[in-house]
């Protein structure tokens, strides 16, 4: 278990990158806690799984250091540095049983093997495969065997930081679940640092305790899931986390507020800085239908089951709410309310206004 | 109901001619020849088994199928841990490695005659490159034409060089398609480049190798033509393999009755080892 360092980190694929667009990591500070669950949020191509390889070793970054408990580790190969890797596909032995699948990270360090029986067994009973440990693990499904490549990454007691490289790819849906749930509570009793890097906002906001949120290589936001959702630092996380995801408005900025398709609209706080492109965001979930406010015209209707989700159009731009109960017609004329205290300004794609005290 | 259809039958009845045609008439042939004897005029007199009797029996037989045991076993124990070797030294990624796969293909291509009658004129003792180099520039006495030994280390050398490339080649194959994620496991693991071999490498080409040897296997068993070409079978008989004894019975003395039973033996013989060998090699795959 240790505490890991990110700093002024920076990686290109290129030998000589020039310009901040030849990196595909920009500038990465980060200070993540022994013992905690984080999860690294994108979409694909943002850089998460060359930050991943970084930490695990397998890629040496072309700036910056970093450390395992204060201890710089930047130019240690990976088996130096203790850590485990769970990767997309499941790699597993396929001529080995699974149990010597398990032993196999404790055999390559010289662990005596009273010890490793011990470790094997105690593995297997938290991942529930007692009753396969004598199979070849080539016959397992996909799902028990990405169990095994999670059970090889747990069995050495003294790993700095166990790694998950969108593990949950492959599984079919209704496993998804059941092995999430089996993550997070392997989680509560190893205690291992433990780093998750998915695409899928329901898994980092399930798994982690705090999620940092990547686009075009760089952390755009890092924080507790709820904080994500209530308050995202960027018009990226808001339409990225959420389903559906954040209205983001242009406006024109008037003297303190903020004017959308010629109405005003009543933002959290005072607003920060000035100039640049100026857009509102709030979430559909604080967007609702009243007898007074922006008159909007209903374009599109979509039921998802406990909630209806309105697409109404302000003048030529679309707004999103969440309604419960009786949704009005297509077509029909109706108006939108925002919760003043969800509305912010964004600058630039940046947040820009005070939060309420 | 379900109405029975057998127009499925003109679909494989062209195929079934073809077979019929280029392998079980000819096959039936022989068979026919194996328990018979003729003095020509097409009379023939039924024979029985005895054919196979005094094949099985000949010293001469036996002597031809030591050689090609021991040819063949030679080939495989040279070319598949020699392919394997150079498959894995052979670069995964880049610009080299369409030049590598073109080169290794290459022997291939060259027609099997034109491989012995090359390697005839390359090793000849006086005239050829290598038999000048070792015998007048190196000084090591070297007469493929004279000494069995040498004989038989040039045409084993000789197969090497054409058919390594099979093993390489197939090999390469079931290489590259072992996913980064399983040496990046392995690093991670901390395991050992032998351990890697061991149980990601060897494992994920096994399918492959399998075909490798098999087809290694009935090719060296089967060589006719290089060594015909090289070495016509001599020193003596040094390097008379079963293929080139069977010619010389067959078309050279024309006694047909213990040629075709030879053939059949001969067959037998490659039939069965390879049966062998794919179930054994397969066996776990089925459990």
């Amino acid at each position: 278990m240790a505490k890991i360092t990110l700093s002024n980190l920076r990686h290109s694929y290129m030998p000589n990158p020039s310009g901040p667009g030849d990196y595909a990591l920009k500038e990465i500070n980060l200070d993540w806690r022994d013992g905690g669950a984080y999860a690294l949020l994108g979409p694909s191509g943002c850089g998460k799984s060359t930050l991943l390889n970084i930490i695990s070793g397998l890629l040496v970054p072309s700036e910056g250091r970093i450390l395992f408990d204060d201890k710089d580790v930047t130019d240690l190969p990976p088996n130096q540095r203790n850590i485990a890797q769970v990767f997309q596909f499941p790699v597993i032995y396929d001529t080995m049983t699974v149990r010597d699948n398990l032993a196999f990270p404790l055999r390559n360090r010289g662990v005596d093997e009273a010890r490793i029986a011990a470790r094997v067994s105690e593995i297997a009973r938290m991942l529930e495969v007692e009753n396969m440990l004598d199979i070849k693990a080539s016959h397992l499904s996909p799902d028990n065997k990405q169990k095994i490549s999670m059970g090889r990454g747990l069995v050495r007691d003294d790993v700095n930081v166990v790694m998950f490289d969108e593990p949950l790819t492959v599984i079919d849906p209704h496993l998804k679940w059941k092995l999430r749930s089996k993550l997070k509570e392997l989680h509560q009793r190893v205690k291992a640092t433990m780093i998750y890097v998915t695409h899928d906002q329901t898994e980092a906001l399930t798994f982690a305790d705090q999620v940092v949120v990547m686009q075009d290589g760089e952390v755009v936001q890092i924080g507790t899931p709820v904080e994500l959702f209530e308050r995202p630092q960027h018009t990226f996380v808001g339409h990225f986390i959420g389903s559906p995801g954040m209205n983001v408005l242009p406006v024109q900025e008037r003297a303190g507020g903020a004017m959308f398709q010629g109405e005003q609209i009543v933002l959290e706080g005072e607003t920060i800085g000035e100039g640049g492109l100026t857009q509102v965001g709030i979430r559909p979930e604080f967007v609702s239908l009243a007898e007074t406010g922006l008159p909007a015209r209903v374009q599109k209707v979509s039921d998802v089951g406990r909630h209806a989700v309105v697409e109404a159009m302000v003048g030529d731009t679309a707004v999103k709410a969440i309604v419960e109960g009786a949704v009005p017609e297509q077509g029909a004329a109706v108006h939108l309310a925002f919760r003043p205290d969800q509305t912010r300004l964004y600058r630039d794609g940046w947040i820009s206004t005070e939060a309420r005290a | 109901m379900k109405t029975e259809n057998q127009k499925a039958w003109l679909f494989v009845l062209p195929v079934l001619a073809l077979v019929a045609f280029n392998a079980l008439v000819p096959i039936m042939t022989v068979v026919n020849y194996s328990v018979q004897e003729t003095f020509g005029n097409n009379v023939f007199f039924w024979q029985g088994l005895d054919w196979f009797e005094q094949i099985l029996r000949s010293d001469r037989f036996q002597a031809a199928l030591g050689r090609q045991f021991l040819f063949t076993f030679l080939i495989l124990i040279i070319e598949v841990p020699l392919g394997i070797i150079i498959a894995l030294s052979m670069p995964r990624k880049g610009m080299w490695v369409p030049v590598c796969l073109v080169l290794m293909a290459l022997p291939m291509l060259i027609p099997w005659n034109v491989v012995g009658a090359m390697w005839n004129i390359f090793t000849l003792p006086k005239i050829g490159l290598v038999g000048y180099f070792l015998n007048d520039v190196l000084g090591i006495a070297y007469d493929m034409t004279q000494n069995p030994f040498a004989a038989w280390v040039t045409i084993i050398v000789m197969d090497v060089w054409h058919w390594t490339s099979l093993v390489v080649l197939l090999s390469y194959a079931g290489l590259v398609s072992i996913p980064d994620a399983y040496y990046q496991a392995a690093k991670i693991d901390g395991a050992s480049p032998w351990k890697v071999f061991r149980y990601i490498q060897l494992p994920k080409m096994k399918t492959v190798l399998t075909i490798a040897i098999l087809l290694r296997f009935m090719d060296s068993f089967n060589i006719y033509t290089e060594p015909f070409v090289l070495t016509g079978g001599g020193p003596g008989n040094s390097t008379t393999l079963l293929s080139i004894d069977l010619v010389k019975i067959a078309l050279g003395q024309f006694d047909l009755g213990p040629a075709a039973a030879m053939s059949l033996i001969y067959f037998a013989i490659t039939l069965l080892v390879s049966w062998l060998f794919y179930t054994l090699m397969t066996k776990d795959d089925a459990q």
